[in-house]
């Protein structure tokens, strides 16, 4: 099937070597390539500032630095966690296995895929520059308001909010411009016989996502600019001498961040169930539930927002409405466990790394959702709002559901993108350091939270001591650990044992016909789907 | 879903410019940050201002150079020929949810509208008489806001404060993009009809009424800064005004610029009546703006 007529494509084999090579490529694999490394990277460095973070918390007291150093970590922290490494993650997923697992020759618009990636490196620069300038006296270095830019704080913040500012905007473009790329490609690129449900789950995923990206980025595109405005052009939209409302900025951020979190995970819950049914060796439970499951996540992220401040002060008809909301979710996510489950049921499975991951994966983001809910009923929110309980919660869907998920991906269909396997061995030894570790960070950090320690803050009551100790342990053995997922990777482009074509026997879908890894040029002649 | 009959995809070359445009982008980014640095960042940054500004001015003509030899490369490829009904059906694709991402935006800001309008200004006058600093704000609309010391910055609502009337100006200029609408649209039928100076003129009317409406829009500007009172800084009123008929007319600019190009491809007779998405692109772009400001009329003018 894999036929390589590269004739018709204009750039031939003789594409430019080196550097060039990857400044100006075209082709999907290299754009996916570029967006995993960079995203590896970003996740290492977002990691590397966290344990600077747990290393401060590691007592109480001021050990290390100053609270507003602190809070620049925190902030750059996520913001790179989210925008850096997570997003990037599972774009370079959709552009290195959307055009295989849909028969496509390529993405749909390829230089504008090379522009998403390319914004992201400045984005990546303008978020850390400050920290740099300010080691030269420069400005007092990065955003320090969190990842969520509130006002006044960041109105009143140095230049390091407008570097945040701008940013996001890269991002922002970008990510509208793979969405809409990927849009395209879905809508436009599919072999002749695959219809719309027969489309592999990630492609529905990713569908969402990109749908979830295009309504909401833009929104979030027009908050900072607001706010940008308020810092430096004198309009008041945050301000309520001049009859705004800081409250707003709240709005319109979650109207973007909560609809973030699914754009986070939709495209997960596309490969998750891919990679249970090849490990559990029959066909996947509940298609048609599953993407209807994901229709409906995706509709309902969009009008319940306001659940991250219902403390900030609103009519109980509105506090009522965004808490059923919020709870209805549940329901279609319930949805997808069953289907999960069901599709491992009674398989004849087997254990290899993504399979460890995407089982691990299910009970941890499954805990990620369940205190989802706590957080979601408005009188307990009152409680655990801004304290570690919110902290745990959202580690537990963002690490566990989204870059767990990730690494599934990564074990899963890194032989098919390098032709060679990976160290089992280290890959098994990974993934138990990791879940493991993981809880020991995280399981502290609810009951610090239940008991009320606040987020944000270098310092803590000392009740609370001997918690963020071992929270901190859990973290040092849990960022260490992630050097074994890098050398894996690194071992396996350079060489290893051969890999079939199929490479898992279970394993069922277009990317899987091709050889290992897939020619530079796929499906120039597209396959037809019966 | 693609015709097999035509399933040679055309992946162009590679190309050098979407990532030299993002370096221009940073360039700029970077520059305004530092040409405003003093703001927020104290007076010890004023150095700083000078070559933010050269830094920016390089960006923005790094941009806007890489995206004129983007542009024009795609222009090639489409009189080359090397674009069919299927890559056609992409650009397609691409322009729709491309626009739905800009309706996206313009959502923000008239949220922050109706948000102030409805929410936060009213509010704002309902407190309790003996627990708020604004005893005297009334809370109608349109509102500076009931002025105050915030952030260490004193605001005082100007008293020669006037809001945009819709007659005049305003209706002027709806007048004129509804009837641009119309022209386009008498162009593309020229067009299918192969009638090429329906087409021409059609198209030189569009421009021509676009040039028109951002005139128009400078005055209203010049009027509502020099006479009414009326700025940036007006409190809610002032910064939803400017900033959704700024965004509008920096849309119409972008547009118009797009229109002035394609009037240059229809006269070098780029497009045929089967093959000319360039030209529905930028219609559809236009029109969208068009839709845009009938919103505004509504809410910002009339309402
Ligand atoms: C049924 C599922 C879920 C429910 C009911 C839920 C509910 C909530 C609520 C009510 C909050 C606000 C808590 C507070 O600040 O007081 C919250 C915070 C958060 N949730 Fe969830 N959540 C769910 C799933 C998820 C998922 C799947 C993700 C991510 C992929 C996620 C990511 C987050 C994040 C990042 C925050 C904190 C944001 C911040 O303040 O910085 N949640 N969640
Ligand atoms: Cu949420």
């Amino acid at each position: 099937m894999s036929t390589t007529t590269v004739a018709h494509h204009e750039e031939h084999s003789d594409h430019p070597t080196g550097i060039m090579r990857w400044l100006t490529t075209t082709n999907h694999k290299d754009i996916g390539t570029m967006y995993l490394t960079f995203s590896l990277v970003m996740f290492l460095v977002g990691g590397a500032m966290v344990l600077g973070i747990r290393a401060e918390l590691f007592q109480p007291g001021l050990q290390l630095m100053n609270p507003d150093f602190y809070n620049q970590l925190i902030g750059v922290h996520a913001l790179i966690m989210i925008f850096a490494a997570l997003m990037p993650a599972a774009t370079g997923f959709a552009n290195w296995m959307i055009p295989l697992q849909i028969g496509a020759p390529d993405m749909a618009l390829p230089r504008l895929n090379n522009w998403g990636f390319w914004l992201l490196p400045p984005s990546a620069i303008l978020l850390t520059l400050p920290f740099t300038l300010a080691l030269f006296g420069i400005g007092d270095g990065a955003i320090a308001t969190g990842w969520t830019f509130y006002p006044p704080l960041s109105v009143q913040g140095g230049i390091g909010v407008d570097f945040a500012i701008f940013a996001v905007h890269l991002l922002g473009v970008s990510s509208v411009m793979g969405s809409i790329n990927i849009i395209v490609t879905l809508f436009n690129m599919r072999a002749p016989g695959m219809t719309l449900m027969k489309m592999p789950m990630f492609a529905w995923g990713w569908l969402i996502t990109a749908f979830l990206l295009v309504a909401t980025i833009p929104v979030l595109a027009g908050a900072v600019t607001m706010l940008l405005t308020d810092r430096h052009f004198g309009t008041h939209f945050f301000d309520a001498a001049g009859g705004g409302d800081p409250i707003m900025f709240q709005h319109l951020f979650w109207f973007f961040g909560h609809p973030e979190v699914y754009i986070l995970l939709l495209p997960v819950w596309g490969f998750i169930p891919q990679i249970l049914q090849t490990f559990s060796r029959k066909p996947m439970y509940g298609y048609k539930a599953q993407v209807y499951s994901l229709w409906a996540i995706g509709a309902l992220a969009v009008v319940v927002w306001a659940h991250h401040f219902f403390t900030a002060g609103m009519p109980v008809p509105a506090l009522l409405y965004f808490m059923y909301s919020t709870m209805a979710i549940s329901l279609p996510l319930a949805v997808l466990f069953f289907c999960w489950i069901k599709t491992m049921w009674k398989g004849s499975m087997s254990f290899e790394t993504p399979m460890l991951f995407a089982v691990g994966w299910i009970i941890l983001f499954g805990i990620g959702g369940l205190t989802g809910l706590v957080l979601a009923d408005v009188a307990a929110d009152a409680q655990y709002h801004n304290s570690y309980f919110v902290v745990a919660h959202f580690h537990y869907t963002l690490f566990a559901g989204g870059i767990m998920g990730i690494m599934a991906g990564v074990y899963y269909w890194l032989p098919k993108m390098t032709g060679h396997m990976y160290n089992e061995k280290l890959g098994k030894l990974h993934f138990w350091l990791t879940a493991i570790s993981f809880n020991v960070t995280f399981i502290p950090q609810f009951f610090v939270g239940l008991a009320g320690m606040p987020r944000r803050i270098p310092d803590y009551a000392l009740q609370f001591a001997e918690f963020n100790m071992i929270s901190t342990i859990g973290a040092f053995i849990l960022g260490f650990s992630q050097l074994l997922f890098v050398y894996n990777i690194i071992m396996c482009a350079k060489g290893g044992q051969k890999a079939t074509d199929k490479v898992w026997e279970g394993a069922e879908g277009l990317e899987w016909t091709l050889s290992s890894p897939p020619p530079y040029h796929s499906f120039n002649e597209q396959p037809v789907i019966k | 879903m693609a015709t097999h009959s035509e399933n040679q995809y055309f992946v162009p070359h590679g190309s050098i410019y979407p990532s030299i445009l993002s370096a221009g982008l940073l360039s700029m980014a970077a520059g305004f940050v530092f040409s405003v640095a003093t703001d927020r960042g104290g007076d010890s940054l004023a150095y700083l201002e000078g070559p933010g500004k050269w830094m920016m001015y390089f960006g923005l003509a790094v941009v806007l150079f890489m995206m004129f030899k983007w542009l024009g490369t795609v222009v090639t490829e489409s009189v080359t020929g090397k674009y069919k009904n299927w890559e056609d059906k992409s650009f397609r694709w691409g322009m729709i949810v491309f626009i739905a991402s800009e309706v996206a935006f313009f959502a923000a800001f008239f949220g922050a509208l109706f948000y102030m309008r409805v929410l936060s200004v009213p509010d704002l006058a309902g407190f309790d008489p003996n627990f708020t600093p604004y005893k005297d704000f009334l809370g109608t609309w349109p509102s500076q806001g009931p002025g105050g010391v915030v952030l260490g910055e004193t605001f005082e609502p100007n008293p020669a404060f006037k809001p945009m009337h819709w007659m005049g100006l305003p209706l002027i200029n709806t007048v004129l993009l509804l009837t641009s609408g119309a022209t386009i649209t008498w162009a593309h039928w020229g067009l299918i009809k192969n009638n090429r100076k329906q087409l021409i003129i059609g198209m030189a009317l569009t421009v021509a009424l676009g040039i028109a409406f951002l005139i128009c829009q400078g005055l209203e500007y010049h009027h509502a800064y020099t006479e009414m009172g009326l700025t940036l800084g007006s409190g809610a009123y002032g910064a939803t005004f400017f900033m959704l008929t700024g965004f509008h007319g920096f849309h119409v600019t972008i547009g118009t610029l797009m229109l002035i190009v394609i009037l240059l491809r229809c006269m070098k007779g780029h497009f045929t009546p089967e093959h000319h998405f360039g030209f529905e692109g930028v219609a559809w772009y236009w029109h969208f703006v068009d839709v845009v400001w009938l919103g505004l009329f509504i809410f910002v003018y009339m309402l």
